[in-house]
């Protein structure tokens, strides 16, 4: 088909001619992935803290250098009084403060127990809790080293796996989502903006004079952004794995399958979108807002669906990118096999054959 | 009438009750200049589509180089070259990189396309903007440039559609050049255009008025059927007593 790869030249040069299109193209799923995947990171390192230390003896000492040898932990200047914390606080430089109160040693091995004030900075709350929680667990071990010999009578010792992200990886979670949000932007935005940018500036007629087939148009506008999609994914792939360490447990064959599908569908989306306007503004407009943004917070790498009402939840369900999330965290995070994701996989066929029937028909109807 | 190029009998286009063609009848020569006038909203553009194998008619017959525009609109696109005044050619792309885009579509061989290429740049004098980007070419010249495009693939008949839109008198002159050299070469011209003097420069012409050809002659002739000097005239008597304005 002679036509069809000249068609395709053509489409590639125009891809390459306009500064815009590359920037999205290429800029953005690095920006993201680096923005995602460092910056946003929730594991929580370096965190500033202050000590007011009333006590000054040995096991006050004690329990601040363990505060400082762990690296969870930034210890800034000592505080002398609470104003000074406050001012911390306001100024930012902590997130944390630790607080112990005159004889607090005597008071760890007379009556009641020593007592330890700890107060941390809620305007992030999860930050907040995961940072008690570590003081708390430090505390529990040095509270262990004293007592090596005594060992309560009945202990219920819990042993903690973080499945499938043993080391906590924040930015985990957000890569599928962002591989999504990339073929949403590419394949959906980029493919509607494309064929009506013949219909703008006229070409459209002179290709329908043509012997070229006019349902010929529209494939040879998507393979274009199919083959680029995927240059995007295998970067993002190589992004994720040398530069935030993250494993590809499942088969790669298989990710590449079900991403294939998934661009379709993006692309089958971008031709039906294209159909319903004739401006390439409204047509980036219509793929940005209606599709971008329930992709981003509604597919679920950035806020739990489980927890929103409803009716977002029954949207979530309508969006092909929650499908494709789902497969990717499975395949790529647990390693799973086919036998775990053909539903979706289904539910992912089903929809890109309906969307692109519609978008045939509906061209085909335009041009009569 | 294997020989007319374009034979038209009772050709209508209806939308509900609303006739944009109303029964319209006549021939065009092979290597003949025919010019298509009317009003804007006279039903020229819908006719044209329905010549170029774009929409079917409702009733009426039609052969485009010799092909049925029911049954065989495949064959009529493959024969005929296409050009309007909305679209040159892509302006991020080259001459010779739209030369081949076009070519390719139309079935040229790899070899023609650099023969005629080449060709068609010496001819029109761009040797040196051969590798330019068509954005960056005046408008006359893309106009030009258009042209020797859209008859790139030698076909039997080229619909012009006001082609010389926006365009100085010179080069518009330079572009009837280019026309009647096509029709030389045996190619016919079926232009449609707003510009009367224009209309001079073809063999026959017809005018459209509400979707029905109210007269089809050569230019003197119909001067002197309306008694008038220019063409302007003789479109003012036809097209005032019009209904319809505007596409």
């Amino acid at each position: 088909m002679k036509q069809l790869f000249v068609f395709i030249r053509k489409e590639f040069y125009h891809v390459f001619r306009d500064r815009r299109t590359l920037l999205i193209l290429f800029g953005m799923p690095i920006v993201q992935i680096i923005l995602f995947g460092y910056a946003l990171s929730s594991e929580v390192k370096n965190i500033g803290i202050t000590v007011l230390d009333n006590s000054h003896d040995i096991q006050s000492e004690q329990i601040i250098s363990k505060i400082q040898s762990s690296s969870y932990f930034q210890m800034q200047e000592p505080s002398l009084n609470y104003p000074d914390i406050e001012r911390q606080f306001r100024e930012g430089n902590i997130k944390c403060a630790v607080i112990f109160p005159v004889n607090f040693g005597a008071d760890l091995y007379t009556t009641n127990g020593a007592q330890i004030r700890i107060i941390a900075d809620a305007s992030d709350p999860n930050t907040a809790t995961i940072l008690t929680n570590y003081l708390n667990a430090m505390i529990a071990d040095y509270l262990q080293q004293l007592n090596p010999n005594i060992q309560p009578s009945y202990q219920i010792i819990p042993e903690m796996r973080q499945l499938y992200n043993e080391e906590q990886n924040g930015s985990l979670n957000f890569i599928p989502g962002v591989i999504a949000l990339i073929f949403m932007i590419v394949s959906t935005a980029l493919t509607s903006v494309a064929v009506v940018r013949e219909k703008e500036l006229g070409t459209m007629e002179i290709l329908l004079v043509s012997p070229f087939k006019p349902v010929m148009v529209l494939v040879a506008k998507a393979i274009p952004y199919l083959v680029l999609s995927l240059v995007n994914f295998i970067i993002i792939l190589l992004l994720s794995v040398y530069l935030l360490d993250v494993e590809i447990r499942g088969s790669l064959v298989l990710l590449f399958a079900e991403s294939i599908l998934f661009i379709i569908t993006c692309l089958s989306l971008g031709l039906l979108i294209s159909n319903v306007t004739n401006s390439q503004q409204t047509a980036m407009l219509i793929s940005m807002m209606g599709m971008m943004l329930p992709t981003l917070l509604l597919t679920g790498f950035m806020f739990p669906v489980e927890n929103m009402p409803i009716v977002f939840q029954v949207i979530s369900r309508i969006l092909p990118s929650r499908y494709y999330y789902d497969i990717v965290k499975a395949v790529m995070l647990k390693g799973l096999g086919f036998r775990y994701v053909w539903k979706e996989t289904l539910i992912l066929l089903i929809m890109s054959v309906g969307l692109l029937a519609l978008a045939l028909k509906k061209f085909k109807i335009r041009l009569s | 009438m294997e020989n007319k190029a374009i034979i038209c009998r009772d050709l209508t286009k209806q939308f509900g009750d609303f006739k944009a063609v109303d029964s319209i009848s006549f021939d065009v020569d092979q290597g003949e200049i025919f010019g298509f006038l009317g009003a804007n909203g006279a039903g020229k553009t819908t006719a044209m589509r329905i010549l170029c194998g774009l929409s079917y008619p409702t009733s009426g017959t039609a052969l485009v180089a010799g092909f049925n525009v029911y049954k065989q609109q495949e064959q009529i696109k493959k024969n005929i070259g296409y050009m309007s005044q909305k679209f040159s050619l892509y302006d991020n792309l080259t001459i010779l990189e739209n030369i081949e885009f076009y070519g390719g579509v139309y079935g040229v061989s790899r070899k023609d396309i650099k023969t005629r290429s080449t060709e068609l740049v010496s001819t029109l004098g761009l040797e040196n903007e051969a590798k330019k980007l068509v954005g960056s070419l005046p408008l006359g010249w893309k106009q030009k440039l258009a042209f020797s495009v859209a008859v790139f693939h030698r076909p039997k008949i080229v619909f012009l559609d006001e082609p010389t839109g926006g365009v100085d008198p010179i080069t518009r002159r330079q572009f009837w050049d280019m026309i009647y050299q096509a029709a030389a070469d045996g190619i016919t011209v079926f232009v449609t255009t707003h510009y009367m003097d224009e209309a001079e420069y073809c063999n026959r012409i017809s005018v459209m008025v509400d979707g029905r050809v109210e007269a089809m002659d050569t230019p003197s002739n119909l001067k002197k059927k309306f008694n008038t000097h220019s063409m302007d005239d003789v479109f003012y008597e036809l097209a005032r007593g019009a209904k319809r304005s505007g596409d």
